[in-house]
């Protein structure tokens, strides 16, 4: 089971200089909040902003990590 | 990618986003939600009053996997306006409160419309688990 924690690493591992803040909505380990600031991101839009965190973690979305909900804003 | 794949969910997933303005992809229906995230979704909808068309994506799995992968988002809802994928449920939320959902909806907001888009359950409840008796 993914913790909060675990997924804040693996989006600043993935996406460079980003700044993540996750929260564990349920305290079940499967249903996430990600803020995302990152520099990347102003060259992109909303969607391709979510599509961009979402990759992070391919088929794990609606597997495992069952909702993980985003706000993402360039830097 | 070709009009006509020897796939008819795809098919017809691809239709009823030809053919509707504003379709809703989501876990149970507008009267009745099955997950927080699709009722959210549905009121924000329902607030601005244009009438939209949905899909329920529950009856058969393959909806939600031929879905995805046709518009590259790996969560439901989905809403498309005009044949484009708009979002899920954090865009079209952000995008009722700064008033962009009704511009791409071509709407304007009723009067009585909330600044804030409704909550319609607890933010981040859990789906509710049912019985999928259909597929």
């Amino acid at each position: 089971m993914p913790s909060a924690e675990e997924l804040k690493d693996r989006i600043e591992a993935a996406i460079p200089d980003a700044r993540v803040d996750v929260t564990d909505l349920t305290g079940g380990g499967d249903h996430f909040r990600a803020k995302v600031v990152a520099p990347e991101f102003s060259s992109m839009s909303r969607i391709e902003q979510h599509r961009r965190v979402y990759s992070v973690f391919g088929a794990e979305i609606g597997g495992p990590i069952h909702a993980l909900s985003l706000e993402t804003r360039a830097e | 990618m070709s009009d006509t794949t020897e796939n008819p969910i795809r098919d017809a997933i691809t239709e009823a986003i030809s053919e509707h303005d504003v379709l809703l992809f989501m876990k149970g229906t507008p009267e009745r939600p099955m997950c927080g995230f699709s009722a959210r979704t549905a009121a924000a909808l329902d607030a601005l009053g244009k009438p939209y068309a949905a899909v329920d994506v529950l009856p058969d799995p393959r909806i939600r996997q031929e879905l995805s992968s046709l518009s590259n988002w790996p969560t439901i809802p989905q809403l498309f306006v005009n044949g484009e994928l708009v979002g899920g449920c954090d865009i079209v939320t952000e995008m009722y409160e700064s008033g962009e959902l009704a511009q791409v909806m071509g709407v304007q907001p009723p009067s009585d419309a909330p600044a804030d888009a409704p909550v319609a359950a607890e933010p981040g409840a859990p789906p509710l688990q049912i019985d999928n008796k259909l597929a």
